[in-house]
């Protein structure tokens, strides 16, 4: 009994390991692709689109809703003390450092990343890839590249998009509902936040939308060609996407406090 | 349409050929004759997922002609194709093309001799996102910078081969089965490869559908002057225009030769694929214990 758990969790270690190294020569073709792949820039714009501007209006309307809870409770919280009219520092710092790149991270994966890896998925079931194969043209410089590439380069955008949308939303509760000085909202906010809060949150985002992509590349892109196995793709690009975008924001927050 | 069926219906592409050898054709000017067999396998071994695909297979295509690869479903055929293709290895033994030993290429030797080659898929494998125009322009493209009039003027040229010219604007979704088929044929030649592959070209075809892509591997063989391999186990269509038939079975080839040599065996493995019977060397009954024992055991 306890030789054959020893042994399931040898295995699963193993498979652990064996899956990361995988990653690894994975995401170091990609690197290697990548400077080719930025020539033709064309296709990344295509790409950007597709993972950047169709993910707008859930990251828009996502990020209004998170600044206004955070508009009600940071009042709430601040109220207390008495100090209700540092609520623009509050929600600009939770924003730019955490909640904007994290949030619009998660967003991204669960919106342009299965998106990115089922259509890889269909295409290898379809015999897509092997087709472009075939016709002696290499399906990670011309197919895979291009999606990577313009997630990488959507994901901060849209965390900034998120922000800003954020914000606006944190003001509209804070402001015009509970009654907080707009001008201390703003100066408080303006005093308060610096350069390197802002560029922490765009690190960070940065970070997610490389680790996003390349999850999202992978997974599509070795996906078992079924109906199950594109299924599965997906289903796993959502789960390793968010558990290791919220990994790597222990990581980064812990590095750069 | 009227033409087509009655194209379909006199069978043009079945015209009698030289029996009793598996013959090369005339080349089209630029293509080589480095020997008689520009796909060339020897003492083939080949395993997928511990089942024994192909235990010491030999087999050769013949340059410029039509060669069918027929065999009972999971006989190795797609896989063989595989291996020519490159994109499977063999255990043992080689599969050569135009002499290079495939096993032994680079990834980027393995492009090259890809760009000598066109396959059909057996669903047409067509880029979704892209129009029946920009599919065919694809592999241009890629490969060669050409002006954008070129580009029309060759796309145009493969449409009118496949008699699809005025679909160039369809996207994938709006062709019927035998029009995408026709569709990636095109996309199969407009590199003008010198051997062209089709792995089941008539799954799911209606009758008018599958007398054009017969009719067309027939003429594009023949005038563009490339060789053909073709798998498929539907023996009556493909042995009206195959000059060659390699029968494939557990793993070895049981019949080589023109096609009427091959349907005339005696082998009983050959006699029931070629005639479809529905039982002989091939059981029609899965291995199973006694059904009266089994039936009684389950109650």
């Amino acid at each position: 009994m306890a030789s054959a758990i020893v042994r399931e969790l040898g295995e699963s270690v193993q498979e652990t390991l064996l899956a990361l190294g995988r990653y690894a020569l994975f995401a170091a073709r990609v690197a290697a692709e990548a400077p080719r792949a930025l020539l033709r820039f064309r296709l990344v714009v295509e790409q950007v689109f597709n993972a950047g501007a169709l993910s707008l209006v859930i990251i828009m309307l996502s990020g209004l809703f998170v600044g206004m809870v955070l508009g009600l409770q940071g009042f709430d919280l601040l109220e207390r003390f008495g100090s209700e009219e540092s609520l623009g520092t509050a929600a600009a710092l939770g924003l730019f450092k955490e909640l904007g790149p994290v949030v619009a991270a998660l967003l991204f994966a669960g919106r342009a990343g299965t998106a990115l890896a089922s259509e890889l998925g269909l295409m290898r079931a379809t015999d897509q890839i092997a087709a472009i194969e075939m016709m002696a043209v290499d399906p990670v410089r011309r197919v895979v590249m291009p999606r990577f590439l313009g997630g990488v380069i959507a994901m901060p955008l849209l965390a900034a998009i998120f922000s800003m949308i954020g914000l606006y939303g944190a003001q509209l509760v804070g402001v015009q509902l509970m009654g907080v000085d707009q001008g201390q909202f703003w100066s408080q906010m303006r005093a308060a936040v610096e350069l390197h809060d802002v560029m922490e949150g765009v690190l960070k985002s940065v970070v997610f939308g490389l680790s996003c992509s390349l999850v999202a590349v992978y997974e599509g892109y070795h996906s078992v060609p079924t109906a199950e196995g594109v299924g599965r793709a997906t289903t796993r690009t959502v789960v390793i996407s968010s558990v290791s975008v919220l990994l790597l924001d222990y990581v980064l927050t812990a590095v750069m406090l | 349409m009227g033409s087509r069926a009655t194209a379909a219906t006199k069978r043009p592409w079945s015209r009698p050929r030289p029996e009793g050898r598996c013959a090369g054709r005339r080349l089209a000017p630029g293509h080589s004759r480095g020997s008689d067999a520009i796909v060339r396998v020897r003492g083939l071994h080949y395993r997928a997922g511990g089942r024994e695909i192909f235990a010491g297979v030999d087999l050769d295509f013949p340059r410029g002609a039509v060669t069918a690869v027929m065999g009972p479903s999971g006989s190795g055929k797609t896989t063989l194709l595989r291996l020519i293709t490159g994109q499977a290895r063999p255990e043992r033994g080689t599969v050569e093309f135009d002499g290079q030993d495939v096993a032994k290429l680079g990834r980027r030797e393995l492009y090259r001799m890809r760009r000598r080659m066109g396959m059909l898929f057996q669903n047409g494998a067509l880029l979704t996102d892209f129009d029946v125009y920009e599919n065919i322009a694809f592999p241009l493209r890629e490969h060669a910078r050409l002006p954008e009039r070129l580009v029309r003027h060759l796309v145009l040229t493969k449409l009118q081969a496949v008699g699809l010219r005025g679909a160039a604007r369809l996207m994938p979704a709006e062709l019927s089965g035998g029009m995408a088929r026709r569709v990636a044929l095109a996309r199969a030649i407009v590199m003008d490869p010198e051997l062209l592959i089709y792995d089941e070209p008539f799954v799911g075809l209606d009758p008018i559908s599958l007398g054009v892509v017969l009719r067309l591997i027939r003429r594009l063989n023949d005038t563009l002057g490339v060789t053909s391999i073709v798998v498929s186990h539907d023996v009556r269509e493909i042995t009206a225009v195959a000059d060659c038939c390699h029968l494939l079975s557990a793993g070895r080839i049981i019949a080589s030769g023109p096609p009427a040599e091959v349907a005339g065996s005696k082998h009983e493995d050959v006699r029931q694929f070629m005639h479809g019977l529905p039982d002989g060397p091939v059981a029609f009954d899965y291995p199973a214990p006694a059904y009266a024992e089994q039936v009684l055991r389950e109650r």
